[in-house]
């Protein structure tokens, strides 16, 4: 039979492959090699990257949009979705993202920002959107322009997961708020978080985010991950985490079976057990401002 | 009370939650074969099927999933479910229960740019369906007990063999729970 009222990248089909996402857990990866081997541990998607984060910041420099061929062969070497990063507001990288097919795309702070006013205009695209949030505000305003996912921010690349559950806490705490509110206050909640009406209205009656809402951003152990999910997050990334410890198949294994079985503590200690070590860690005030990535679009 | 429960290693557990307690039986989360035990019928939700697949080797479910439903437990997939279910995938090498008589193309209609919805005639409903396809699959061979119950240029897109139920498509992100009735019908 021929399908009638055939409709792409609409809401539903963008927001619907983040909900197919949840409970797992999505890895930077920087070759093909590797991707086979999140593939192999049981990661739901890779985030297909020129660099981890934490080299990018012992690099320094641009960090860009990865290299179309280094993308190309991680689409070829596995069969779980590829996601890739453009910087914040580089809507040209994204352009390229969308034409090499990828199946999401991160307007991440990890890169470096090319427009310090604007972020992507999502609706635009065809592929769909994660972005970064570190509260309920931030959220909105990236699912305003199209969003069809939310992270955490986090602090990407210290291994140093309190960012992250900073993040998660403010957006549920910041939601919880908004729920207890009468119309009156809702806009000037919506003023106090620089957030568009019809979403703070809209989460203040459901109590939730719209789209699906991971973690992301400094998560490096398995306790991390399931830190994490019951703090309420839809899944994980995880970014220097597994190939920057010791053992990454081990890691990247043990993560998965976290953050399926975060509430089971016997699980997490079990795949806890003899994994090497993790990545280093970097404690968040030793960094200075200018190496604060979650600082990095509004 | 009549409980279904939904396979809960990965993937969209809480719609189909939603939409089994919307027709008004009880839902439950399965993690473990004690769970699988107590329930009176079984849907294996949309998600990444080689993460299922792989987390119900490593923690000792895909025997007594593969029983239950040889035994009879009515089971639905919704995609990745599908994929499970099935005897064998066209690529790669996955875990898989192999109960149901198909082989399964993944990620048949393409990447996530290829994903879409549109309106879909099912035998055996009178309106058509809004089906949500995301990185579909679709059945790429048939069984002899296997019955085609709607496709999309000729590719089967829901399929029932016994009391056994799979889609392509991604029912419990439309609120339509007329096919999630279906499988309830089979208890």
């Amino acid at each position: 039979m021929e399908p009638t009222e055939v409709e792409t990248g609409t809401d539903r089909v963008k927001r619907g492959l983040a909900e197919m996402l949840k409970g797992g857990v999505i890895m930077d990866v920087v070759t093909s090699d590797e991707a086979k081997i999140a593939e192999e541990a049981g990661a739901v998607a890779v985030m297909a990257l020129e660099r981890v984060p934490s080299d990018i910041r012992k690099h320094g420099g641009v960090a860009r949009m990865a290299d179309p061929t280094k993308i190309e062969e991680i689409q070829a070497a596995v069969t779980i979705p590829v996601m890739a990063k453009c910087r914040i507001g580089h809507f040209a990288e994204a352009s390229v993202l969308q034409a090499l097919g990828v199946d999401y795309i991160d307007e991440s702070e990890v890169l470096t920002p090319a427009d310090d006013e604007h972020h992507v205009d999502k609706w635009a695209f065809t592929t769909p959107f994660v972005c970064g949030a570190r509260n309920l505000g931030e959220a909105l305003r990236r699912i305003g322009e199209g969003a069809a996912m939310i992270r955490t921010k986090g602090e990407a690349g210290t291994g140093n997961v309190v960012e992250a559950v900073r993040h998660m806490r403010t957006v549920t705490n910041e939601l919880r708020a908004l729920t207890t509110m009468d119309e009156a206050q809702l806009m000037s909640a919506a003023r106090d978080h620089g957030a568009p009406f019809d979403l703070v209205r809209e989460v203040a009656s459901t109590g939730k985010l719209p789209v699906v809402n991971f973690a992301a951003g400094g998560i490096a152990t398995p306790s991390d991950a399931a830190l994490m999910m019951s703090l309420g997050v839809d899944g994980v990334f995880v970014g220097s985490g597994i190939f920057k410890s010791s053992g990454p198949e081990a890691y990247a294994r043990a993560i998965v079976e976290a953050t399926t079985f975060w509430n089971e503590p016997e699980v997490v200690a079990k795949v806890s057990r003899g994994l090497g070590e993790a990545m280093p860690g970097i404690e968040i005030d030793t960094l200075r401002d200018t190496e604060r990535l979650a600082e990095r679009g509004w | 009370m009549t409980t279904v429960g939904v396979l809960a290693l990965q993937g969209d557990v809480r719609e189909h939650l939603h939409t089994l307690e919307s027709l008004g039986v009880a839902a439950a989360p399965v993690k473990t074969p004690d769970e699988l035990g107590a329930i009176d019928a079984l849907v294996i939700p949309g998600g990444e099927s080689t993460t299922i697949g792989k987390m119900a080797v490593r923690f000792g479910l895909i025997e007594p999933l593969r029983r239950s439903i040889e035994d009879g437990l009515p089971t639905y997939g919704t995609c990745a479910g599908l994929i499970l279910l099935a005897g064998a995938v066209t690529d790669g090498d996955q875990p898989l229960l192999g109960v149901l008589d198909v082989v399964a193309r993944r990620n048949a209609f393409g990447r996530q740019n290829e994903s879409f919805e549109s309106a879909l005639e099912v035998h055996g409903l009178e309106e058509p369906f809004h089906a949500v396809f995301i990185r579909a699959p679709w059945v790429e061979k048939v069984g002899a007990d296997v019955e085609v119950l709607a496709d999309i240029d000729e590719h089967p897109v829901m399929v029932r063999q016994g009391k056994i139920l799979a889609t392509s498509f991604h029912p419990e992100l439309t609120g339509d729970a007329r096919i999630h009735q279906l499988l309830i019908d089979l208890i």
